[in-house]
């Protein structure tokens, strides 16, 4: 490693370490809709507190407003790490109440879920600006990983100098690729797992305490 | 504020208007001028090619404005494309030196651009008209 990479290195981790020493540390569950982060978000919960987080659905924008469960203290190799977790609602530059329409809803309900979804996104944007610490930034491993989305939200948490966890999620579904996830984002740490199954989600406690802790 | 760009003669009937903005004229403009000039642009059916691209800062408000002006039966949201960072900008010192990450930018109505393919060297749109 070069000098300047080293001096890079060393601000980050005293930066992150000042993070660190200011409290639990939130951790936000980021990514699209419909990748899974509540049904994950749920898992670390139920794991560690035996409470789950928020409901979980296949129509898009289940999750509206951010949650956040408190004090989860995650064990792994004599390492113990206590964070805030925080599911937030998928991201995205568009949201159509037809989109919902076409999932069965009636329109008022459907006009309605879609002026809550676009707050919601807007809610998570503004909490990675002001208040979280590390993200777990969470990818249906089914799904072309080369999106707008994945690409800006990424790129806005690095510019944040945020520690952040790829989770290649939805393994157990037979056209999951999760070498396109770790091909996307080479430069993070990608974890393949299943939050429905719980595939897997031994290997993402072990990068959490060592990510987060 | 920067004023649009205004089409010389009548509209067309039919197509869909691209204006391609230098970056020495979104320089000009402070990070809420570009977002609302973007979304003005697009809110009228344009596609918006930016020569430098948008920095994450500017990217995170441009998601947030846009949640705001969506309305049912209405503006739907935009559709946006760049290449991935070559190398992203990881710590302090990246921003201290400057690294210029900026990428060439597509931005246009979400009910009237579809991304047909997208990898770290090539983007393939198709793009309809209203």
């Amino acid at each position: 490693m070069g000098i300047i990479a080293e001096i890079r290195t060393s601000i980050s981790e005293t930066v992150n370490s000042i993070f660190a020493d200011q409290g639990t540390a939130r951790i936000g569950i980021y990514g699209p809709p419909n990748a899974g982060k509540t049904t994950l978000a749920n898992r670390i919960a139920r794991d560690w507190t035996d409470e789950a987080m928020g409901a979980e659905s296949q129509i898009p924008h289940e999750t509206r407003r951010a949650h956040r469960k408190e004090d989860v203290t995650i064990e792994r190799n004599g390492n113990s790490v206590t964070l805030d977790i925080v599911d937030t609602p998928g991201v995205t530059t568009k949201v159509d109440y037809q989109e919902f329409v076409d999932f069965g809803m009636e329109k008022d309900d459907a006009v309605e879920r879609s002026r809550e979804a676009t707050e919601g996104v807007a809610e998570a944007m503004h909490w990675l600006k002001e208040d979280i610490d590390g993200v777990i930034y969470v990818l249906d491993s089914s799904l072309d990983p080369f999106t707008q989305v994945n690409t800006m939200l990424t790129g806005i948490i690095e510019s944040r100098d945020l520690p952040i966890l790829i989770i290649a999620n939805k393994v157990d579904l037979d056209d999951a690729s999760p070498g396109r996830i770790e091909q996307a984002f080479p430069q993070h740490e990608t974890v393949p797992l299943s939050g429905q199954e719980g595939d897997n989600v031994d290997e993402l406690y072990e990068r959490i305490a060592e990510k987060f802790g | 504020m920067p004023e649009q760009i205004e089409q010389e003669g009548e509209e067309p009937e039919e197509g869909v208007q691209l204006d391609m903005i230098s970056a020495g004229r979104m320089d000009e403009m402070t990070s809420m001028e570009k977002i609302h000039f973007i979304l003005d642009g697009v809110r009228d059916g344009k596609v918006v090619i930016l020569e430098s691209g948008l920095s994450p800062d500017e990217e995170s408000k441009l998601i947030e404005v846009t949640m705001s002006e969506i309305s049912p039966d209405g503006f739907s949201g935009i559709e946006i494309e760049s290449y991935p960072k070559e190398k992203p900008a990881t710590g302090i010192l990246d921003r201290l030196l400057g690294a210029d990450e900026s990428k060439m930018t597509v931005i246009g109505p979400a009910n009237q651009i579809e991304t047909l393919h997208k990898d770290s060297e090539l983007i393939s749109a198709v793009v309809s008209a209203r």
